[in-house]
């Protein structure tokens, strides 16, 4: 599903984030991307975004070379990835609802299909009650999960998170981490991006760990 | 087909909701998007109050004469039948439209009557008025045309003399394309500053909403359908300004409606102004609609281009 092949990438200041890196994620699996900061895991979420291009090397996700995606693709492609960040990122001018509809709005879906799914995924995120809430009243464990919802609402083939626990404490951490469990059960392949190495280690997941922009050779898993 | 309509019936709900959460968003800083809306208004108000009392004026000298007349004051001495002879001969020129012959005892009759002066006419001998042929031109005929259209007629042996009487007419028609030419000027500067209010608005508009922009990005949004609202904020901005042009409009005629009435009450005339309510109701807000777009499509063409997710 995620197959990296040699990608470096420099940025203008002269930075390289990625040195030559190479790893393959199958279709359906679950992994963490571990590292210190400036290891490269936010750039490596990037790339797979579309946000940045590679300097050079080959960036595969579900068999198609996204570097050769023109901008007008580039949002359809955007559609098949859910986001997770850290902050968040929600629109505090709309409610939960709103937001978590978004992406099924900007897809174009039918009103009822709409409400079906926004629902669907509130419930599972266990917020179904509080659609009508603006971000602003919920707690921070409350909005990470609004931001679950609207990265799983339009049933993306890949989930990425950057440190998605990174402003929670460890009971909300582990909370949030078994909502990507169970996303991964229903087959979307999860990659998620932290330096909280005692989660990883409870969830006994795959780990990519990343050192200098490489996989470091002597974590692999 | 089923599935066209389908996708339709989606995409229209998706402009109007889009609309009117564009509307809602106006609608929660009053003042300043009142402003906006009156600076647009003021910009679109001026050049219609010019055009319409342009139109009003070019009514009023359309009343006064069709086309331009020359006068030719024949020879005394020239028999009836000869002035007859002329008068057809005359209406075969490219220049001249339909003539009109009048004899002498017709032209006293008509000087009796506008003058009333029987008295004094009836102490003179003879009739001291000549013939006359009133001869109208073409409406295309130049200026330039008639000069030496002028001098060809008084050049005619039956003829003492050509005069053309409409020379401050035509000055009049030169005048009022001058002052039309002026209006669409100013009315295209205007319209110009109207685009520019608009996409400075929304430009601000975009910057406030920056981190929005590039969430939507994130999240699989084309451009389009980021675009979208901030057309619609320009559309409402238009058709706001529209409205407010209309009823400043709306003042400046009913504060210059009773002097004018009053001015051609002086001249004798049934003038009244033409307001023109029900066409510039319609026509104003649609032309602010339409620069709104306009000038909204331009800004955000540019800045969207530059907010890219990080």
């Amino acid at each position: 599903m995620i197959r990296f092949g040699g990608v470096y990438k420099r940025y203008p200041s002269g930075q390289e984030a990625l040195s030559g890196l190479s790893f393959h994620m199958e279709a359906g699996s679950m992994a963490f991307l571990t590292g210190h900061s400036g290891a490269g895991k936010s750039t490596l979420l990037k790339l797979i975004a579309g946000v940045e291009q590679p300097s050079s090397g080959q960036v595969l996700i579900d068999g198609k070379n996204i570097v050769q995606l023109s901008k007008s693709q580039m949002p359809i492609y955007r559609r098949k990835i859910g986001l997770v960040f850290q902050d968040y990122q929600l629109l505090h001018d709309r409610t939960v609802f709103d937001n978590v509809a978004l992406p099924l709005i900007i897809a174009g879906a039918d009103h009822q299909e709409i409400g079906r799914r926004v629902r669907a995924a509130l419930d599972k995120v266990g917020l179904l009650e509080k659609e009508r809430n603006l971000p602003v009243a919920l707690s921070g464990g409350e909005q990470q999960r609004v931001g679950i919802a609207r990265a799983v609402v339009n049933r993306p083939m890949i989930l990425l998170a950057d440190e998605p626990t990174g402003n929670l404490d460890a009971q909300l951490s582990s909370e949030i981490m078994q909502l990507f469990k169970q996303f991964n059960q229903i087959g979307t392949t999860v990659l998620i991006a932290t330096h909280d190495l005692n989660l990883v280690q409870q969830m006994g997941y795959a780990e990519i760990a990343l050192k200098q922009g490489r996989v470091d050779a002597g974590k692999m898993a | 087909m089923i599935r066209l309509l389908a996708f339709l019936k989606t995409y229209l709900l998706h402009h109007l909701q889009t609309a009117f959460s564009s509307l809602g968003k106006l609608w929660e800083s009053p003042i300043s998007n009142s402003l906006t809306s009156l600076a647009i208004g003021i910009a679109l108000a001026l050049p219609a109050c010019l055009f319409i009392l342009l139109f009003n004026f070019t009514q009023v000298s359309s009343q006064w004469q069709d086309g331009s007349q020359i006068s030719l004051f024949l020879q005394q001495s020239l028999s009836d039948n000869k002035a007859k002879s002329l008068d057809k001969k005359l209406n075969t020129w490219p220049e001249i439209s339909t003539t009109n012959y009048q004899t002498a005892a017709e032209s006293l009759a008509e000087f009796k009557q506008r003058f009333g002066m029987d008295d004094l006419l009836d102490v003179l001998p003879d009739n001291p008025l000549p013939a006359v042929i009133l001869v109208e031109l073409k409406d295309e005929v130049q200026t330039e045309k008639i000069n030496t259209l002028l001098k060809k007629l008084n050049a005619l042996p039956a003829v003492e003399h050509a005069q053309f009487d409409m020379a401050w007419l035509q000055r009049l028609r030169n005048l009022n394309k001058i002052g039309s030419r002026g209006i669409m000027l100013l009315g295209i500067l205007l319209s110009l500053s109207v685009l520019l209010i608009i996409g400075n608005t929304i430009r601000l508009t975009i910057i406030n909403r920056k981190d929005e922009i590039s969430i939507i990005k994130l999240i699989g949004g084309t451009n389009s359908f980021i675009r979208r609202p901030f057309l619609y904020t320009g559309f409402w901005y238009g058709i706001f300004g529209g409205f407010i042009a209309w009823l400043i409009l709306l003042i400046v005629f009913y504060l210059l409606d009773s002097p004018v009435n009053n001015l051609a009450g002086l001249y004798g005339s049934q003038f009244t102004l033409q307001w023109y309510t029900l066409l510039s109701f319609f026509i104003l807000p649609f032309l602010g609609a339409l620069l709104g777009i306009i000038g909204a499509g331009f800004t955000v063409h540019q800045q969207i281009k530059e907010i890219e997710p990080k």
